[in-house]
């Protein structure tokens, strides 16, 4: 069956015409209203000729810079298709906004201007191809503009095609079809109309391509469908969600991953009646044989060809938002309708878009593209990016502001979630802490260098060890002695630092101990992962709220001293931020007698159970 | 399978999907209701995606007093009809000092009854989503929209800073003091939105269906007189009578109607195949300055 339903990409570099040729082909397939004419009545170039960008370009912002901004998305028809169209904008700075349109393209159709290109192509036209080609665009046309200016010249286009065709066999992921097309967007020559001007060009016109284009079919992968929402009615309980592959009618048998339960297909159920049989793309709602607990995030498929589970994973990212990307940070992590916890593993390389080189980086920054390695807080079902782009592809979600902030391609499993079992032993937490009468939990104190997180730590757990409690004391400086000696005080380090401390405690509060963790952690977003790591309850966190002028007159070391001279890079409080808990379980104030804020601290412990803990999430999901 | 049908399959997925993921990310989203073709398409498509449960949120409809009868009588059958939460609101101070549109012009009048109330409305309800009907085709400043719209607190637009949207992942995540804007018909037009009513039976409107009405001539458009006694004429004004019907319903001051015979669905889908002006331009709302639709937007028009 073809797709009546085309999705296209329009990239290109500033001022090569992209918005003239898609107003041009709106108006040449006959897809304008007469007040939209009107407007071109009046808009003009300065040659006299209608000025069909001006169609496009929708913000306020756009229209006072001349430029497009952000991806604008719009869809028109013809007699053979639906076109739904996403134009990009050509700035480097908006390479995210390029991605974005990239994404679900079925073509890429790259502007480039033949006046500009003629001494070579431009880095940006480099760029978009390797974007294009990265997020899986299966073809690319590439329409060489501005054939007017240069005199319709053939050498002048067919040395531009031979150099661009030339730069293709670098790139990693590759097109399917590449076709390169003289025209002129403002005269209309080869958008719709053969150019009589260019009679030595025999290939097709921008429009014939597009109408005869074909993307892959995605009906021919295996079953599979991730479960959106449950519906519950009386006697009731189906799966909702569509199918984004193969197809499934009544009776037949599904696997749902990763939970690896079976069951039969009782009914498709539907509003208009029940369906014999779904297809992809179709929306339904699946009602099994058994009433399996299983809900969102669960992906139903084929029993005889499910995709392969993981929980560490190699992936290329394109970073779309601030803050950078930098190995050990933790983001909220989206694929079809799993939701996971992902902690960076490594940042392993940043590829330069122009030489197609890849480098080593310790960061990636909006825009960048690079490689990383990333471990989940449980296994996954996925198929790699380039075999299906609904199974393969992945978002990454700044856990506090709630902001996409990457987009990633799934490239293979680095560890089968199989090999690698969690042993439960008879003997565990329950047990522990009965037997040393207490309630495990980690007393995590966060503050500036100097605010007394330590010397409250010690007195605390003097004060516990004296009331028979079983505590031990995990502090900054002693672990970068043992433990965590290989790590510096860059950001990365730092939060690596904190990870495996929180990892130490989190192993400790499992033997049933009290552990008071002493640690500057200055970024909420590190804090707010290591919550994430216990049961709710164990993690309480105590901010020593010690005023910044305070501590460095205390410096104890000689540390605000030297970084107030310049000499001490990435300091807490004077070269490196610090982020103050919004909600800290317990804030106390540190220019108090270090005696009176351990009495606190035990009087908060003993006395009630700390209070409710505050979900890491602004609006509460967490199913 | 032919062409537009297989279109519309495709359009009625899309939707169906973005009202599930809406549904499963959100704490409180409502429907808001219109009453016109987007909306009753928009309910429809909610009941299919979650039938056999009933639609898990309210409906709400911005009242601005000023809405044509038929569409509130059509209001009321249809929610009944479906058995939907549906809850009316009306921005009380505007109602108190009687903001019309004759009184306050059309952009002021919009904004309080309309824009102000709607964040009221989302307000006092604490709704963190709110699903509607607008499509990318409406007009050039929605061509950038995204189908979940982040709103900055106080529920303003900011375009320059969108969520970059990729595939079919939807980020349903908030921020602090953040809601979202929901577009399930965002790829939709409105030829898609009449052939969907006609493939499926849909009930709409009877405005939007050609007959014999009272109406003004102004700013090159017919306005129906559809409450004599509320309408200020101007000197020389009189009603008379036109074959009309509306491509978009709005409050009837500022509704503009166009000269048609198209008594039928199948009729409309055959006048827009013609059609030579897009939809917006009966609106008077959107011609009040350029790029006004965007400046209502920031404000938190939706």
């Amino acid at each position: 069956m073809t797709s009546p339903i085309l999705r296209v990409l329009s990239c290109g570099s500033v001022d090569d015409g992209k918005s003239t040729l898609i107003g041009r082909l709106l108006h040449d397939c006959d897809a304008l209203f007469e007040d939209q004419l009107a407007l071109l009545e009046r808009e003009r170039t300065p040659e006299g000729l209608p000025d069909f960008s001006r169609l496009l370009d929708g913000l306020l912002a756009e229209r006072e810079q001349g430029i497009t901004i952000d991806v604008a998305y719009r869809t028109f028809r013809t007699a053979g298709r639906r076109y739904l169209l996403a134009d990009a904008p050509g700035h480097e700075r908006y390479t995210r906004n390029m991605a974005t349109g990239a994404s679900r393209a079925d073509v890429a159709l790259l502007l480039l201007d033949i006046t500009r290109a003629a001494g070579g192509l431009l880095p940006q036209t480099i760029r978009h191809t390797v974007i294009a080609s990265l997020m899986g665009v299966p073809d690319i046309i590439v329409a060489v503009n501005k054939m007017d200016c240069c005199g319709y010249d053939r050498l002048a286009f067919g040395k531009v095609e031979a150099e661009y065709r030339s730069r293709l066999a670098n790139l990693q992921e590759k097109f399917r079809s590449v076709r390169c097309v003289p025209v002129s967007a403002l005269r209309g020559d080869n958008v719709r109309r053969r150019s009589e001007n260019m009679p030595w060009y025999e290939g097709e016109t921008i429009f014939d391509l597009l109408e005869t284009l074909e993307p892959p079919a995605a009906g021919e992968r295996p079953f599979c469908l991730p479960v959106q929402w449950v519906a519950r009615a009386a006697n009731f309980r189906g799966l909702a969600g569509t199918v984004l592959s193969g197809s499934v009618e009544a009776g037949k048998e599904v696997l749902l991953l990763p939970s690896g339960q079976k069951s039969r297909v009782r009914r498709l159920v539907a509003l208009e009646g029940d369906l014999q049989k779904a297809e992809a793309e179709k929306a339904v709602c699946l009602r099994l044989e058994d009433d399996l607990d299983v809900g969102r995030g669960e992906l139903a498929v084929d029993p005889e060809a499910p995709p392969e589970t993981a929980d560490q994973l190699a992936a290329r990212v394109v970073w779309l938002n601030d803050p950078p990307l930098v190995a050990g940070r933790t983001f909220v992590f989206r694929l079809g309708t799993c939701e996971r916890l992902a902690t960076i593993g490594e940042l392993s390389a940043k590829l330069d878009v122009h030489t197609l080189r890849e480098q080593a980086a310790r960061e990636l920054k909006p825009n960048d593209v690079g490689r990383i390695k990333l471990s989940l807080d449980r296994p996954v079902p996925f198929v790699p990016y380039r075999e299906s782009r609904d199974l393969g592809a992945f978002l990454l979600v700044d856990r506090l502001g709630g902001n996409t902030v990457g987009a990633g391609m799934i490239e293979l499993a680095l560890r089968r979630s199989h090999t690698v079992f969690w042993h439960d032993f008879d003997l565990d937490q329950t047990a522990y802490a009965a037997q040393k009468g207490q309630k495990p939990r980690t007393l995590w104190f966060t503050g500036l260098s100097a605010s007394g997180k330590s010397t409250v730590a010690n007195l605390t757990a003097r004060l516990l060890h004296a009331r028979g409690r079983h505590v031990y004391i995990l502090d900054g400086d002693n672990l970068r002695h043992g433990l965590n000696r290989d790590l510096g005080f860059a950001e990365s380090d730092r939060a690596e630092n904190v990870r495996r401390a929180a990892e130490v405690a989190r192993l400790m509060v499992d033997a049933g101990l009290i552990v008071l963790a002493a640690f500057i952690s200055p970024y909420r977003e590190d804090r707010a992962a290591i919550r994430d790591r216990f049961r709710p309850g164990e993690f309480v966190e105590i901010f020593v709220d010690t005023p910044l002028s305070v501590c460095a007159q205390r410096d104890p070391k000689g540390l605000y001293a030297r970084a107030l001279d310049g000499k001490l890079p990435n300091f807490t409080g004077v070269t490196a931020p610090f982020e103050p808990p919004e909600n800290p379980d317990l804030r106390l104030d540190g220019q108090l007698p270090p005696e009176r804020l351990a009495e606190t601290v035990v009087d908060f412990l003993e006395g009630d159970n700390p209070r409710k803990i505050l979900t890491p999430f602004p609006n509460g999901k967490t199913k | 399978m032919d062409d537009t049908t297989h279109i519309l399959a495709l359009l009625e997925a899309e939707a169906i999907h973005i009202f599930r993921e809406t549904a499963a990310g959100f704490e409180k989203p409502v429907l808001l209701y219109s009453i016109g073709k987007d909306s009753t398409v928009l309910l429809h498509l909610a009941r299919k995606a979650f039938y056999p449960a009933p639609i898990p949120f309210p409906v709400l409809h911005v009242d601005t007093t000023w809405k044509f009868r038929e569409m509130i009588s059509f209001r009321e059958r249809k929610t009944r009809e479906y058995g939907v939460e549906l809850l009316v609101y009306t921005n009380p101070a505007g109602k108190e000092q009687n903001v019309t549109p004759f009184t306050y012009g059309s952009a002021r009048y919009t904004d309080i009854m309309k824009t102000e109330a709607l964040r009221q409305a989302l307000d006092k309800y604490g709704f963190d989503a709110a699903i509607g009907g607008a499509r990318r085709d409406e007009e050039k400043s929605r061509a950038k929209e995204r189908i979940f719209s982040v709103r900055s607190p106080g529920h303003r637009w900011d375009a320059r800073s969108q969520r970059p949207e990729l595939w079919r992942l939807y980020n349903t995540r908030l921020g602090p003091g953040e809601t979202m804007r929901v577009f399930p018909l965002s790829n939709w037009t409105e030829l898609d939105v009449w052939e969907y009513i006609l493939a499926g039976g849909l009930e709409v409107v009877p405005l939007y269906f050609a007959k014999e009405r009272p109406v003004v001539r102004r700013s090159g458009t017919w306005i129906m007189v559809d409450d004599p006694e509320r309408m200020v004429f101007e000197p020389g004004e009189a009603p008379a009578m036109k074959m009309v019907r509306f491509r978009t319903l709005g409050c009837w001051p500022l509704s503009g109607a166009i000269e048609s015979s198209a008594a039928s669905v199948g009729e409309i889908v055959g006048e827009i195949r013609q059609a030579r002006h897009s939809e917006r331009q009966g609106r008077l709302i959107d011609s009040d300055q350029a790029g006004s639709m965007e400046r209502k937007k920031q404000e938190g028009y939706f």
